[in-house]
């Protein structure tokens, strides 16, 4: 018997490396033409084995604004925006229409302009508070560490825009006062029973996307505070083929995570808009969702089994099943525990082959509502793609202004005869139409199928299919989208986004309601030009959606523009849940967001985290303050 | 709670209001078919989802709240869901306005005739109108306008219609029906029909709500109704009904929409159409069915002149910013929303809290004619007065009430005397100038004598009419007065005690006039701030005193209590001595009229006004509110038990013998 199953087993295993293969070569072909896969649309890394992330990060990313130091936006001299760098679809491009959108739409000037300091001032960072003893035995335990002020700067913040904004003024506040490089889980053990022993403050670094001030040091705290970078304990331990899971160490990025299983034949699926930076251990700390969660699922789904060092020690389930009766599960105590009861160290996910065939696909809706009902009924059949996103028609405007000169595939559909046909004898609004971007992953065969049974029945609410190259652009962009802060940031422009999860029946107003709050409060606080407020849904689950909003305005004329923009998106915070919305769906509580948890999950609820923290983590050595 | 937040933003005298313009100018200078027929569209809800009224009623039966309620009251009731589905079908249909733009020109064109033949002028406030077309594009808008009279709906879609904004969709009492054709033109121009009482009828509220809801929702056209409920038979204004502004309220609890524009009107007359109707009304002559044949007798009424009509379209108040801080819309994250839900307590409070701000919001915005004044005036004196200190005195009294930020249109610059007597021509009905003096008109026997009982009874007649003009100034003094009477009864000028005082009296009358639930505190310090800034009272450290020339203000406001004071201890004085310990509630008013009219008949009792339905009726409801008096219901009777003990101890406080109370002044 066991040697049958092994030989069949075995057959099996040949015939789907064959099978991934052919994928590949097949993609490969028709990359020629048109497709392009969701891992080529973020920067491409040309060798596979490519270095990590570096200790050093600021080496290869900005200090003080989104993703790579060679990847930027600016205005040319001819008033023309170009993207730098050579790492995505979109480098060394001009999008000639970027200027007039922007202009247009806050109101913003390419003569007014905000320049970020060129570079930090060392000499403005406070020096180190450092506990020696604890220092001392630390080297002599092994373990890297650094006390330089850049470094220390780097970690001192996630991606908030009041945080990047104090950095391109060049203000710094409180920020750890040494960073730790473990190399293992056993590294953390040490370094763990150190800060207990030294009574160190202890707060965990994955890929520092964080975007709820989770990162950000409490300035309240006297103990010294120790930055646990995660980003060398980056291997995969290994691959159990059988049962489709991989063993990994939490401080691996995404796009490693997923190149290095790709070169195996496999994938997690999981990819998160900043999956180019953020890492498996932020995931589980934040409870992350990827974009093709409807295939693979949120981390939650995806995680088998987590190793986390705390206080008390090592935390972790005796075996890997796939699922358990033994009381509340303590994975879900480390989920989203967001750093505050000890560091996730290693962790064993689901993989899932490569898919053979992907393919995109985009639907134009005569209105956000009609959009809505439609991926309503997608969830209702349970038949949504790997992903599938509705922009509201202000986002759908955006996407025309980035788009690029010349390039076949960034041609869109509202040129031409297309445009006539949509407007003129569908009698489709530009003002009011909305477009919904989709991926479908699998089987070639199935994927047909799977695509024919979406566009029926987006037909049954006046959608049109609007073809493959929308929709792979909506894609690509996602993750350029991130870059263009910064270049608003230098014209007097700021902005953020922030998500929700929310039921179906519920969807429709609030969206309408936190939109209009956005306009109104801003127009309340003083603010010259009505903002930019759009959302998109960008999740759909049986019982509800996730949403996502955009906002951004010109500050020309405030005296204190984050605190409006603070006050702005509070309120903002506050209409969501007026409307029956959740205070996060994946980015997290952080600090940005803790003064809601009690009314969100009760005072109960909130004893019950309460004690738990109490019982890991007596002396808060884990003390970002994240949360509660 | 609610209310202290809501009331504390008000100013006791408001800015500067509005100036008008005659709308009926141009009616008398150009052709009123071309007016009638003219281009009409006016600017809609931004977010308007356009729909015919036919559709609408689809839209309510398919309503997924009434699939819910339809299913229920068949679970409950046995019937089939199709039958019950049916009749809610036919409740929609017998409630349902048809609105046609050729109705509302027919109106325009015969409404531009017979207000030119009964009014002088219409004038509208236009920076109001201009208001209310940029609250009309932004957020859904409830139009709540005062209610005196039959005129007022048509008078504001007239109005809407002339100024080119939206045609609202008014609320109408079932009553019209009767008059078949007049009804079916009045739902043709936007009316809809509530029948006057549905109380557990579940599907009819099923129904009704999602109706209104569903045109709320849509921005399909303003919603029209009147927070009072009914039309004023004195001019004061009514205690407010809840429920309907609890329905436009609904949508924006429940995130269906992002705001709601409450917009309060104030349609003032000089001169009301159903003066004596009402004063009969109120003497218990029952009231004319509405028939077409009684409206069109009422042609005789085109012949008369009654004056200037204002109508005052009030800043849109934002449901939004009323609800932030006491409202929390979460409340319905947890039930679907389409299930019927009893609003929780604090959103009551509040939703009446609300309707409070409103009618007082459309108080303040009343105008008011010399004729309120001098009337107040002519009532204090029922022996008549002397021309010359009738003059001075309403000079005086003007004077007072702009003080208290009344909205008077007193003609600028003309002599006292000189608007005294045009208002006596206007109002030549009531009252008269002989020999000097000026009385009220009392009808007299033509031919045969009269009874001692019918001339006791014309008399009331003339002095109610002559009340509902004087009503139209109680908004303005009633504060001010409670605080005087107060101060008269009150043991000492201690502020505690003048306080507690001003707080039983204000207790007593609040079904009377408007006085907002839980306010007590903020009235009597903005009755405390009137007095002293008309320099007739003093605030000293613990003390409230009357100034050394305060004593005719302040025996003014007190005279203008005592109809009141002395109607509710004639009230209490019939529970006492004419009645068992259990009064079948119908026979209350025919038993204190009776009571009241042998005392008058007996010169015991002067106060005509003791005769007053409207007031009687206030007087029970205040004691049944202070648990004097039981209402039970025994069989089909209901019943009224009275405390006796509990009636005389509330009469001697109206006569002025105040309890003596701990002091409960802890905000003061
Ligand atoms: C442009 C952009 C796009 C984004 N898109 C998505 C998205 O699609 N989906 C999504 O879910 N999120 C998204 N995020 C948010 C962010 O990427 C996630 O919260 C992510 O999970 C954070 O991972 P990280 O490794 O960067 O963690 P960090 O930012 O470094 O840390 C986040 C929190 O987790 C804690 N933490 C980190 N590593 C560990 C560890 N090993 N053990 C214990 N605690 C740890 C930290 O202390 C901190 O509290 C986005 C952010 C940006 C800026």
């Amino acid at each position: 018997m066991a040697s049958n199953t092994d030989v069949s087993e075995r057959q099996r295993s040949a015939q789907q490396r064959l099978r991934i293969i052919a994928g590949h070569l097949q993609k490969r072909e028709e990359n020629e033409h048109t497709a392009l896969s969701a891992q080529e649309c973020k920067a491409e890394t040309s060798k596979s084995n490519a270095a990590k992330v570096p200790k050093r990060r600021q080496e290869v990313m900005k200090w003080n604004g989104w993703g790579y130091s060679d990847s930027r936006f600016f205005f040319n001299k001819k008033g023309q925006a170009e993207f730098t760098g050579k790492r995505y679809r979109l480098s060394g491009l001009i999008l000639p229409s970027l200027k007039d959108w922007f202009e247009g739409t806050f109101g913003a000037n390419l003569q007014h302009k905000t320049p970020a300091t060129a570079s930090l001032n060392v000499s403005a960072v406070p020096p180190p508070n450092l506990n020696e003893v604890f220092v001392e035995e630390l080297k002599a335990a092994g373990v890297a560490l650094s006390t330089d002020p850049e470094d220390r700067v780097f970690r001192s913040h996630g991606h908030c825009l009041h945080e990047i904004f104090a950095l391109r003024e060049g203000r710094i506040g409180r920020i750890p006062d040494l960073v730790v490089w473990p190399s293992c889980h056993d590294d953390v053990v040490k370094i763990v029973e150190l800060a207990c022993k030294h009574s160190v403050c202890l707060i965990p670094y994955g890929g520092g996307t964080s975007v709820s001030s989770a990162l950000e040091c409490p300035p309240e705290e006297t103990r010294s505070i120790v930055s646990v970078d995660t980003s060398q304990m980056n291997r995969i331990l290994w691959i159990d083929e059988k049962n489709l899971t991989a063993h990994v160490e939490a401080g691996i990025i995404g796009q490693d995570l997923e190149r290095q299983l790709n070169e195996s034949g496999y994938c997690t699926g999981h990819e998160p808009d900043s999956m180019e930076f953020s890492s498996l251990g932020g995931w589980v700390a934040t409870r992350a969702s990827g974009m093709k969660k409807n295939i693979y699922g949120n981390i939650e789904d995806l995680v088998v089994h987590i190793k986390m060092v705390t206080p008390r020690g090592v935390i972790e389930k005796s075996c890997q099943g796939p699922r358990m009766s033994t009381g509340p599960d303590i994975h879900h105590f480390i989920m989203g525990s967001e750093g505050t009861l000890g560091v996730v160290t290693e962790v064993t996910m689901k993989i899932r082959p490569v898919p053979e065939y992907q393919k995109y696909g985009s639907i134009v809706f005569p209105n956000f509502q009609q959009g809505v009902a439609c991926l309503r009924e997608v969830a209702k059949q349970r038949c949504a793609p790997a992903s599938i996103r509705l922009m509201d028609n202000e986002q759908f405007q955006f996407g025309h202004a980035l788009k690029p000169q010349v390039s076949s595939i960034f041609t869109s559909f509202l040129d031409g005869l297309k445009k006539f046909y949509i407007t003129k004898f569908k009698g489709f609004d530009p003002h009011h139409l909305c477009v919904a971007t989709l991926l479908f992953e699998g089987d070639r065969e199935k994927v047909l199928q799977h695509e024919k049974q979406v566009y029926d029945i987006a037909a049954k609410f006046g959608g049109l299919a609007a073809g493959e190259d929308n929709g792979q652009r909506g894609y690509m962009l996602t993750f350029v989208i991130a870059y263009l802060r910064d270049l608003g940031m230098d014209y007097y422009v700021i902005g953020e986004s922030f998500e929700t999860s929310v039921p179906w029946d519920r969807v429709l107003d609030l969206c309408r309601n936190v939109k209009e709050r956005i306009v109104r409060e801003c127009k309340e606080r003083g603010v010259q030009f009505p903002p930019l407020s759009t959302c998109r849904v960008t999740q759909t689950y049986d019982a509800g959606a996730c949403v996502y909003f955009y906002f951004a305005f010109n500050y020309r004329g405030l005296s204190d523009p984050i605190h409006v923009y603070e006050q702005v998106e509070h309120a903002a915070r506050e209409e969501i849940l007026a409307n029956a919305g959740s205070l996060s769906h994946h980015h997290g509580v952080g600090k940005l967001r803790k003064e809601w948890m009690r009314e969100t999950v009760s005072s109960v609820g909130l004893g019950m985290l309460k004690s738990v923290k109490d019982y890991l983590d007596p002396n808060n050595i884990f003390g970002n303050r994240n949360l509660l | 709670m609610a209310s202290k937040v809501l009331y504390s933003l008000r100013d006791p005298v408001p800015k500067k209001r509005d100036d008008f313009e005659d709308i009926l100018e141009e009616r008398r200078n150009s052709s009123d078919l071309r007016y009638a027929l003219k281009c009409y569209t006016p600017a809609v809800y931004r977010n308007l989802l356009p729909c015919k009224a036919s559709m609408l009623k689809t839209l309510v039966l398919q309503s997924e709240s009434l699939r819910y309620v339809i299913n229920q009251v068949s679970v409950e009731s046995g019937e089939a869901p199709e039958v019950v589905r049916e009749e809610a079908s036919q409740v929609l249909e017998e409630m349902a306005h048809r609105l046609q733009l050729s109705t509302v020109r027919f109106f325009a064109f015969t409404l531009s005739k017979a207000f030119k033949a009964l009014y002088r002028s219409v004038r509208v406030n236009e920076e109001g109108i201009q208001r209310l077309q940029q609250a009309i594009q932004e957020h859904p808008v409830v139009l709540l306008p005062s209610h005196r009279s039959y005129m007022d709906f048509l008078m504001m879609s007239y109005v809407l219609f002339t100024y080119d904004l939206a045609l609202p969709v008014i609320a109408a009492g079932m009553d019209f029906m009767s008059m078949k054709f007049v009804g079916e033109m009045l739902r043709m121009s936007g009316a809809f029909f509530i029948r006057r009482s549905f109380g557990g009828d579940k599907l009819y509220w099923a129904v009704f709500s999602e109706y209104v809801k569903t045109m709320l929702r849509n921005g399909y056209a303003p919603v029209e109704f009147f927070l009072e409920g009914t039309r004023s038979r004195t001019a004061k204004s009514l205690t407010p009904k809840t429920g309907l502004l609890n329905i436009v309220m609904e949508p924006f609890f429940k995130g269906e929409v992002f705001d709601v524009n409450l917009v309060p009107v104030s349609i003032s007359y000089e001169r009301i159409l159903e003066e004596s109707l009402y004063a009969r009304e109120l003497l218990g002559v029952p009231k004319p069915k509405e028939s077409t044949s009684g409206l069109l007798k009422a042609r005789r009424i085109l012949s008369e002149d009654f004056g200037t009509m204002h109508v005052y379209f009030g800043t849109p108040v934002s449901l939004r910013s009323l609800a932030q801080g006491h409202i929390s819309r979460s409340q319905y994250n947890l039930v679907p929303r389409h299930i019927p839900q009893k609003p929780a307590v604090d959103t009551q409070a509040f939703v009446n809290d609300v309707a409070f701000h409103l009618v007082r919001l459309q108080e303040e915005n009343m105008v008011l004619k010399p004729w309120a004044l001098i009337s107040t005036l002519l009532l204090q004196n029922p022996d008549g007065m002397e021309l010359s200190a009738l003059t001075q005195q309403a000079d005086w009294l003007r004077r007072l009430a702009l003080s208290f930020g009344a909205f008077l249109d007193w003609p600028d610059g003309e002599r006292c005397s000189k608007v005294i007597s045009s208002s006596l021509t206007i109002h030549r009905n009531l009252a008269c100038v002989s020999g000097g003096r000026v009385r009220l008109v009392v009808a007299e026997a033509s031919g045969a004598e009269l009874s001692a009982e019918e001339a006791e009874f014309n008399r009331a007649v003339s002095v109610l009419s002559c009340a509902s003009y004087r009503n139209q100034t109680l908004h303005v003094f009633v504060r001010p007065a409670l605080l005087a009477v107060a101060m008269h009864t009150a043991n000492s000028n201690r502020r505690d005690e003048v306080y507690n005082c001003f707080n039983v009296l204000r207790n007593i009358f609040s079904n009377e006039f408007i006085l907002c639930p839980g306010a007590s505190v903020q009235d009597f310090e903005e009755a405390c701030y009137l007095l002293v800034k008309c320099g007739a009272v003093q605030e000293l450290q613990q003390e409230v005193v009357m100034s050394s020339s305060g004593q005719m203000t302040l025996s003014f406001l007190c005279s203008l209590m005592e109809p009141f004071l002395q109607g509710y201890q004639v009230v209490c004085r019939y529970l006492r001595e004419d009645t068992q310990e259990d009064l079948p509630e119908k026979n209350f008013v025919p038993g204190v009229r009776n009571f009241a009219l042998q005392l008058i008949l007996a010169g015991s009792l002067r106060c005509h006004e003791a005769l007053s339905s409207d007031l009687q009726k206030n007087a029970l409801a205040a004691l049944i509110r202070l648990k004097a008096v039981r209402k039970v219901k025994t069989g089909d009777q209901v019943m009224l038990k009275v405390n006796k003990m509990a009636v005389n101890s509330l009469e001697d406080t109206l006569g002025g013998k105040i309890p003596t109370q701990k002091p409960v002044l802890a905000r003061l």
